[in-house]
């Protein structure tokens, strides 16, 4: 298990646009620097990569929510 | 010589005190967003206090050195690092040449600044080093700093160890309290809506930036029924253009409040209820988004008050540093 956290405070989303499917579901690959949500802060949508390989476990938070800085966005297996 | 900036994080900009004295023209004074802070930093590291150094937002850049310097960081409150070791904020330390500065995750507050022995020497625009991107000016070719870039600084070395009092470090309180002195436009609202924005707990919305901080959450302002004036927009919350000023609360529709910060618009057609006062400015500079927000309402009198109070706290400071 390892944690993916939120670099900066902002309003996380799982998806690139509200019309698209989520960046990552349950069970899928990722891979160092894939993008896994959007932070948005500032009239800025900032992408959150992942820094580490793995098998995407799920979002730990809900769509269009408020994270803050360090706060666990979702987890790998 | 200079800094290699190996990751910029987001929007991290140079700023001095800013470039007063244009605004007329619509160029804004701009500068660092918590002034306190930035001349905390220039303090102890010996620089003058307006002293250009790096204003970062939410996430710390991380910077190798190529000289030796003395370093300080002040405002929120950042973990930071040199070469991986734990330093401490408010704090002046030694980076050798080769050495890197980076940051952990964001706890409190907003923006770190970055003060550097010798200043930020990178060339003045009007007067100033301040970046005002909109405008092109100061900075690094008038734009935040990108991975990549190489930022001169003066050089020299200051003393390390040298540390500003816990209770000298100034921050907002989690709600934040803002003070408001009500403004020429203040009879615009009805008694209702007046009373509503000083008693509701509004958000900073994630808008906010350098130009303005917008909130949320509060009740509809409801306005006074008038026929508009001729050259004013139909919405209530319009007004035949006029001057702005640093901190006036503006309320598009009624809806969302917005303060005018460093990088403000200098004019245009919408109301303001009042302005923040001078201050509590600072303390905008280290709102997050989603903190709640209290307007506390005073007079010219509380105002002025607070005013020499915060220059009370820099000059403590400047007797602790001594």
């Amino acid at each position: 298990m390892a944690d993916i956290q939120s670099p900066l405070p902002g309003t996380f989303y799982h998806k690139p646009s509200p019309e698209e499917p989520a960046f990552k579901s349950a069970g899928d690959a990722v891979a160092v620097g894939d993008v896994i949500g959007l932070v948005e802060v500032m009239k800025t949508f900032i992408e959150v990569k992942s820094e580490i390989a793995g098998s995407f476990s799920g979002y730990s938070v809900d769509d269009a929510s408020p994270v803050t800085a360090g706060q666990v966005l979702a987890t790998l297996d | 010589m200079p800094l290699k900036i190996i990751k910029p994080g987001l929007s991290t900009s140079v700023q001095d005190l800013g470039r007063p004295g244009y605004f007329h023209l619509g160029i804004p004074i701009g500068g660092a967003m918590d002034r306190y802070a930035l001349r905390a930093a220039n303090m102890l590291v010996g620089n003058d206090e307006g002293a250009a150094g790096l204003e970062a937002v939410f996430m710390g850049p991380e910077i190798e050195f190529t000289e030796d310097a003395t370093v300080a960081v002040c405002g929120a409150d950042m973990p930071m690092m040199v070469d991986g070791e734990a330093v401490e904020p408010w704090t002046s330390f030694d980076v050798k040449s080769g050495q890197t500065l980076s940051f952990g995750f964001l706890k409190t507050g907003a923006r770190i600044y970055i003060a550097v022995s010798g200043g930020i020497a990178t060339p003045p625009d009007l007067g100033s080093r301040s970046t005002y991107p909109i405008g092109s000016l100061g900075g690094v070719e008038g734009r935040p700093i990108a991975e990549g870039d190489v930022i001169p600084i003066g050089g020299g070395a200051g003393k390390a160890g040298r540390s500003v009092p816990a209770e000298l470090r100034r921050g907002p309180g989690n709600p934040a309290q803002l003070r408001v002195l009500p403004g020429l436009y203040w009879n615009r609202l009805t008694e209702a809506a007046g009373k509503g924005f000083f008693e509701d707990t509004w958000t900073v919305a994630p808008e906010a930036d350098r130009m303005g901080y917008r909130f949320r959450g509060g009740r509809h302002l409801e306005f006074v029924d008038r026929e508009q004036p001729f050259g004013a927009g139909a919405d209530p919350s319009n007004i035949v253009d006029g001057c702005y000023s640093y901190g006036s609360i503006q309320v598009p529709g009624g809806t969302e409040p917005i303060v005018l910060h460093r990088d403000a618009v200098s004019g245009g057609g919408y109301f303001t209820l009042g302005a923040i006062i001078s201050a509590d400015m600072d303390l905008i500079g280290q709102l997050q988004p989603n903190t709640p927000v209290n307007f506390v309402k005073v007079d010219m009198e509380q105002s002025l008050a607070a005013r020499a109070e915060r220059k009370a706290g820099l000059q403590k400071i400047r007797d602790a540093l001594a």
